[in-house]
């Protein structure tokens, strides 16, 4: 493979946007946890990557998960580590939190640290609305669905 | 009977159809992504308190500690249990049906 094609070398190929869909809640299902996985190796390939939570997807951000009783890992914290791998978009819908009675105080404050402004802590975590969402949606080059 | 359910009721119709089927008397335990509809304030929190009377409600605790659901906000009388609990209510049952 010419590594003049090679996505993020700087060769003229544009980076892809690819957003990961997430609307299933956490540990009753595998997906949540797929999901998290696949764009963390999916990191590796610097695309423009954007997470989208919302219909049950809300509810795999709630903090205080307590996997103790029920022998799973918590694999919650793990979204604080996105921001490592320069996953720093993460679009939270509104009408599904106040549909499942959530505010954002419901949710982890996920954080990234801005290299180009001086390492500042800011938020990764946008509240959009239902209409906003759909927008991000039409603007994706691959759309991957958990 | 002991009815359960395991799916979240935002996302699937099964607690809807298990209360349509339940008869008074009844229990109905919620597991797993369920619990969630134990919760005050959602849009399905309609399906559980106007029948509160007529079955009792269960919600397995280690399934809202996962999920970090704080039982101070459970809709009023949903009693909690943990899995002791539960092979009671299942061994105090004649019948279970695991509604998925």
């Amino acid at each position: 493979m010419a590594t003049d094609e090679e996505p993020g070398s700087g060769g003229g190929v544009e980076a892809k946007k690819f957003l990961y869909v997430n609307r299933r809640a956490p540990y009753g299902t595998i997906y949540a946890l797929e999901s998290l996985e696949v764009v963390l190796i999916g990191a590796a390939f610097e695309q423009d990557v954007t997470l989208a939570f919302f219909d049950d997807g809300v509810f795999q951000l709630t903090k205080g998960q307590d996997t103790k009783a029920l022998g799973v890992k918590n694999f919650s914290p793990t979204y604080n580590a996105l921001g490592d791998y320069e996953v720093t978009k993460l679009y939270v819908e509104k009408e599904s939190l106040s549909e499942r009675g959530l505010t954002v105080n419901d949710l982890m404050a996920i954080t990234y640290e801005d290299e180009d402004d001086d390492w500042a802590e800011k938020p990764s975590i946008h509240l959009v609305s239902r209409s906003e969402l759909a927008d991000i949606m039409a603007e994706q080059d691959v759309i991957l669905s958990f | 009977m002991l009815h359960t359910v395991n799916k979240s009721p935002f996302e699937k119709s099964t607690l809807k159809s298990c209360l349509a089927h339940a008869r008074d008397g009844d229990a109905v335990l919620l597991i797993e992504d369920a619990v969630y509809g134990a919760m005050k304030g959602t849009d399905a929190a309609g399906e559980i308190w106007p029948r509160k009377g007529r079955f009792a409600f269960f919600v397995l605790g280690p399934d809202l500690a996962a999920r970090g659901l704080d039982p101070a906000r459970l809709i009023d009388g949903f009693t909690v249990i943990d899995y002791e609990g539960f092979v009671d209510l299942v061994v105090e049952h004649d019948t279970t049906q695991s509604w998925l």
